[in-house]
């Protein structure tokens, strides 16, 4: 497998928002969102991005797709350097890679009908022929569980997960190698979600499709990615297989995470490692392990030495003065 | 065991259009003993926040129709005039809600509003009230309380807000503490920080706690009984052993199963078929019958009964009041 080149393959990924203030609108500090981010997604892969709010796996999402400009770092999508399209090359890209949005109410327009909806992408990707558009329309909808009926309809009539379902059909319509999906479950209800997530493993299946899924819900991280990677303040400090994480963390992060997670198991015991503070601000984010001011087992460099991502065992990547 | 702390009956909430009534809740019964800790579950649209609402009296009426009994300590309150329902708001019964940004006031410092129930309902001097709100602050572990008190509500976080929340709520030691999706908003590691410290605190105080959710983990962490509930009706109630180990409504079978589980990957998850019904929907039959694979002709046409399986185990299902079969054990296969 490491012989063939990823889809997609990110190299020290960076996005500084400046803070603006006083008169001038000066920049007077930065907002490190995602500072240093290096990682892979082979093809027909899922990849799980998982953390709280704030830790920059969103901003991450949206740099690959350049909807965002990263700061600095290199993506490279089958090969090409993206960084260096121009706006105009990049939104041909964007046939390649699509994203699936969080929120099915704010991402859908309340004034097109679905057929417009799903159109938009097949005619700014150069879909000329009206009647071959409108079949593709049709096609898309049952493809994602809706009927050809429905192409007439609004988004305000349809429910949050059919909703969801017209998201992943606009995604698809392009035909791309990799969707984005960020937090697509997250505002369903646990009876939807299942259903969209058991869509999302079909459709992959269907298409050969590459994901990026991004999520804080661990559980549904672990049942639909092949690998994990943990934020954290903006880096990633673990990354490795998904049944390795899960089964055995090695960043006090990771375990951390792992066990503040309530478990739908009235039998299940387990020693949960409850952290103290919150989350530290990344416009100011601590020196050395941006971890170490809540870390259980913090030594004395770790307020001082930044750890980097090593392989501790076969694909599994930490970054932890512990394992080294 | 003693008397429950809140015993509600018939409970039936309906908001009425201009051609219709739409019942959120439909005839809902259940009951909180001292010290417990109730899980209502369900998903959104299902009628659970209507009904903390509704025991709280905050449903505006009209359009919001009460009937039926909400007995807090042996006092209806459904018919309790608004000026005895803020005597018990906030002094017998506290509140949290999901979101502490939206329910604390930005304008009052956190050690203002920390007082004011006891200014209100105990008549305590500021002195006195200033002095519990430390001590409160403390107790729901938040540090340098001295200056806390004296900040606003935008200079803290998420996780601490609602442990002010939780300050708040409990200042005048209630009997009975509804938390409508109290730690939703908030990141798992905050999650287990807020959840740690309601369940000490229930058995510290031993307040009762209504606890209201969507997130079976949290049900199956912090609670001793559960409550399920579906378009508007109690479908299933029982321990939470019961519940989570011998399911038998499909409904909670379903929804327990359409849950990834973090411990283990599996190939494909169960998912409930379509969706949720508008309230007030479906008149005649069980309100589940269109989703569930089990419905037969007679749930289409009957509304099926909540009937006691063993102990207090309820469930509100045709299939158990027909022939008594055990679809947790019989049919695994479902998925």
């Amino acid at each position: 497998m490491s012989q063939t080149q990823p889809l997609v393959e990110v190299e020290n990924l960076k996005m500084h928002f400046p803070i603006k203030g006083g008169v001038l609108g000066k920049k007077v500090g930065e907002v490190k969102a995602v500072d240093g981010v290096s990682f892979f997604i082979k093809k027909g892969e899922t990849l799980g991005l998982v953390g709280e709010s704030g830790c920059g796996k969103s901003t991450t999402g949206r740099m690959l797709l350049r909807l965002l400009e990263p700061t600095e770092g290199k993506i490279y999508f089958e090969g090409e350097d993206i960084t260096k399209l121009s706006t105009n090359e990049m939104r041909k890209k964007r046939r390649e890679m699509q994203m699936v949005f969080q929120d099915p109410f704010a991402s859908l327009n309340p004034r097109h009908t679905v057929e417009k909806i799903l159109e938009e992408p097949l005619i700014v990707h150069g879909v000329k022929d009206k009647a071959e558009r409108k079949r593709r329309v049709k096609e898309l909808l049952e493809v994602v569980g809706l009927s050809s009926w429905h192409a007439k309809r609004y988004p305000h009539q349809f429910s949050g997960g059919q909703r969801q379902r017209i998201g992943i059909a606009r995604a698809l319509a392009v035909n791309p190698k990799l969707i984005i999906a960020d937090e697509p479950v997250s505002a369903l209800d646990v009876s939807i979600q299942s259903q969209v997530l058991n869509l999302m493993q079909d459709l992959q299946k269907e298409f050969d499709l590459t994901y990026l899924f991004i999520a804080h819900d661990l559980g549904v991280v672990r049942h639909i990615s092949d690998r994990v990677g943990v934020m954290y303040l903006g880096q990633i400090v673990e990354l490795s297989d998904s049944e390795m994480l899960y089964d055995d963390p090695k960043h006090p992060y990771t375990q951390a995470l792992l066990s503040a997670v309530p478990i739908p198991d009235v039998e299940h015991q387990k020693d949960r490692v409850i952290l103290q503070g919150d989350v530290p601000s990344p416009s100011n984010p601590p020196a050395g392990c941006p971890f170490h001011t809540r870390c259980p087992a913090a030594m004395e460099h770790c307020g001082s030495v930044k750890p980097v991502l090593k392989e501790v065992d076969e694909g599994h990547y930490v970054a932890c003065h512990l394992y080294e | 065991m003693g008397n429950p702390v809140l015993e509600v009956k018939n409970l039936k909430t309906s908001f009425l259009t201009e051609d219709d009534a739409i019942p959120a809740v439909d005839g809902v019964d259940f009951h909180i003993n001292p010290g417990e800790v109730l899980g209502i579950v369900g998903e959104s649209g299902c009628g659970k926040s209507v009904t903390s609402l509704s025991v709280m009296g905050l449903v505006p009426t009209p359009p919001g129709k009460i009937e039926g009994e909400i007995l807090f300590k042996g006092e209806n309150l459904a018919s309790a005039p608004e000026k005895r329902m803020r005597q018990i708001r906030g002094n017998e019964i506290g509140m949290i809600f999901q979101e502490p940004m939206t329910s604390l006031n930005p304008v009052i410092t956190i050690g203002d509003q920390l007082i004011e129930s006891l200014r209100i309902h105990r008549k305590w001097s500021k002195k006195e009230a200033w002095k519990k709100a430390i001590e409160m602050l403390k107790l729901v572990g938040l540090p340098r309380a001295e200056e806390l008190v004296k900040e606003y509500p935008h200079q803290l976080s998420g996780g601490m807000r609602q442990r002010v929340m939780i300050a708040m709520a409990m200042i005048c030691d209630p009997k009975l503490l509804i938390a409508d999706e109290p730690t939703t908003a908030l990141d798992v590691t905050i999650q287990a920080q807020i959840l740690d410290l309601m369940k000490r605190l229930n058995k510290e105080t031993d307040t009762a706690i209504m606890m209201i959710t969507h997130d079976l983990g949290v049900v199956a962490e912090m609670c001793e009984r559960v409550v399920v509930m579906y378009a508007g009706k109690v479908v299933e109630e029982g321990d939470v052993k019961t519940i989570f180990q011998n399911p038998q409504h499909p409904y909670t079978i379903g929804l327990i199963k359409s849950v990834p589980d973090m411990r283990e990957k599996v190939g494909r998850l169960y998912s409930i078929p379509g969706n949720v019904p508008k309230p007030g929907s479906i008149k005649t039959g069980c309100s589940f019958a269109p989703r569930c694979e089990h419905a037969g002709t007679r749930c289409i046409s009957e509304t099926p009964h909540l009937k006691t399986q063993e102990g207090s185990h309820q469930v509100r299902c045709w299939l158990y009041e027909e022939k008594g079969v055990n679809l947790h054990e019989s049919d695994t296969a479902i998925g």
